[in-house]
């Protein structure tokens, strides 16, 4: 019988939730490393029992926690993070050169094919990979090399490299996002790295249209269609019709310019989610009410998804990684929110109920659907 | 034989209860007690100091006999009643946050 396993990352823990096809009664299991901010945990395509998270906090630093039943239990695997020879500086947020410091690993993203494989995203903004399931783990620094890195500077959240896109027809060809950096690509397995934030605008820096700066928040692919890309950026949502050489904006009737989400359905390329959110410097639902937006036209025109989700005096976010979809034949879309709440929508986003509502503050929520 | 008393989230990593006890080799400094730590916990490897600098995370601190060391140089002889294991050497994190 298929059936999803919902994977939360949250400020004080993670939880593991699983529930059979009709996606009704769920199973709650956690918390796992409580106390701890797991910022993400993902499973392996190749593998949906293999489960890596990322465990830190500013006391204890940074853990990686490895599963190989499914989120039941866990080990701790590698967690040096050493940047390749002499990092040199990026900017600070005075416009002054400072030093890369490795802090934390914000994002991880296992191999489409190999289980043991796994790219992680950390900040100061680089790009590791382990190839022996966590074991070990070694910086593509052509990246940080590739020529701007010492312009990168962090914004609000930190230098951060957040989003790993994997290519499912190229494994050689990867995209990153760094934020407040841009959007990177490489075409050779993560050894030369190109800027591809052409047509990106960002009226709140000096040159809108710099090449390096803007505030990606996340990209997101449909498998079937590789070469288009969606953006959730700080400003705008954005559209590439050619592996991010070109953007274009398609925001639309959004709300808001705002938003730190996005995703795409599992079985409609050109439909997507996005959450707006008051830009930039509130960060909760415009009027206090949350509502996830569909567009079935790959952008451009919106229709807002309120049923079940509260229409008034809601005032949560909802973070980057904390939206997923499942691909069972009536795709489902999950969130999770700053107030503690997983929702999931098992009709591609027409009505939504709560899994859960009183977790700590969501950070990640990745889906897998089982067999 | 040295005395570690660790904060709850290491004793929790690395699935101890109560204080810890290490060997020593040579003199008793506060590496010499972290590296024999790590050797016998390797997941705490990272979550006291740099793994490497070696720089102290800023939130933990080191005390001993009511003494905070946090800022002696690690490779600092630690007090005798550490050394001889009549006093522990204690890891204690920041109290903060939320």
């Amino acid at each position: 019988m298929s059936g999803v396993r919902v994977l939360v990352g949250t400020r004080k823990g993670a939880f593991v939730m699983t529930s059979d096809e009709r996606r009704e009664q769920w199973d709650i299991q956690g918390p796992h490393f409580a106390g701890w901010e797991i910022y993400h945990l993902k499973g392996s395509p190749a593998d949906p029992n293999r489960i890596y998270a990322s465990q830190s906090t500013g006391w204890f630093g940074q853990l990686i926690q490895r599963s190989n039943d499914g989120g039941k239990t866990w080990e701790p695997v590698g967690n040096k993070f050493e940047y390749d020879g002499v990092p040199g500086t990026h900017q600070w947020y005075d416009g002054t050169p400072h030093p890369w410091e490795f802090a934390r690993v914000w994002h991880l993203e296992p191999s489409l094919s190999d289980p043991d494989t796994i790219y992680a995203g950390v900040e100061d903004a680089a790009l590791f990979r382990s190839v022996d399931g966590g074991g070990s783990w070694h910086e593509l620094s052509g990246l940080r090399e590739s020529g701007s890195g010492p312009n990168w500077a962090p914004g609000a959240g930190g230098m951060c490299l957040h989003t790993i896109v994997q290519d499912p027809r190229d494994a050689d060809r990867i995209f990153v996002a760094i934020s407040a950096a841009g959007v990177f690509r490489t075409d050779d397995g993560g050894k030369t790295w190109k800027v591809v934030t052409k047509g990106l605008r960002s009226g709140e820096i000096p040159t809108e249209t710099a090449e390096v700066g803007h505030c990606v928040h996340r990209i997101a692919m449909h498998p079937s269609r590789p070469d288009t890309l969606f953006m959730q950026k700080h400003w705008d949502v954005m559209r590439s019709d050619d592996a991010g050489e070109s953007w274009y904006e398609v925001s639309g009737n959004l709300p808001s310019d705002f938003g730190f989400p996005i995703d795409v359905h599992a079985h409609e390329p050109d439909t997507i989610y996005v959450v707006p959110i008051k830009s930039d410097s509130l960060h909760y639902p415009p009027d206090g009410k949350l509502r996830v937006y569909r567009s079935r036209t790959g952008g451009n025109e919106w229709e807002a998804l309120t049923e079940g989700l509260p229409q008034s005096d809601c005032y949560v976010n909802v973070l980057r990684d904390a939206m997923s979809v499942d691909s069972l034949d009536s795709c489902g879309i999950y969130f999770g929110t700053s107030g503690g709440q997983v929702y999931a929508s098992t009709n591609a986003g027409d009505s939504w109920a709560p899994i859960v509502r009183d977790l700590p503050s969501v950070c990640s929520v990745e889906v897998q659907t089982l067999a | 034989m040295i005395r570690v008393v660790l904060p709850f989230h290491l004793r929790n990593l690395a699935q101890v209860e109560g204080e810890v006890q290490v060997d020593v080799e040579g003199e008793a400094t506060a590496c010499a007690v972290l590296d024999a730590l790590e050797k016998q916990y390797p997941v705490l490897q990272g979550t006291i100091r740099d793994q490497s600098t070696h720089k102290r995370r800023a939130f933990l601190r080191f005390f001993a006999c009511g003494e905070d060391l946090s800022h002696e140089p690690l490779d600092a002889p630690l007090p005798v009643a550490v050394a001889e294991g009549a006093e522990p050497f204690q890891v204690v994190g920041a109290m903060a946050g939320g």
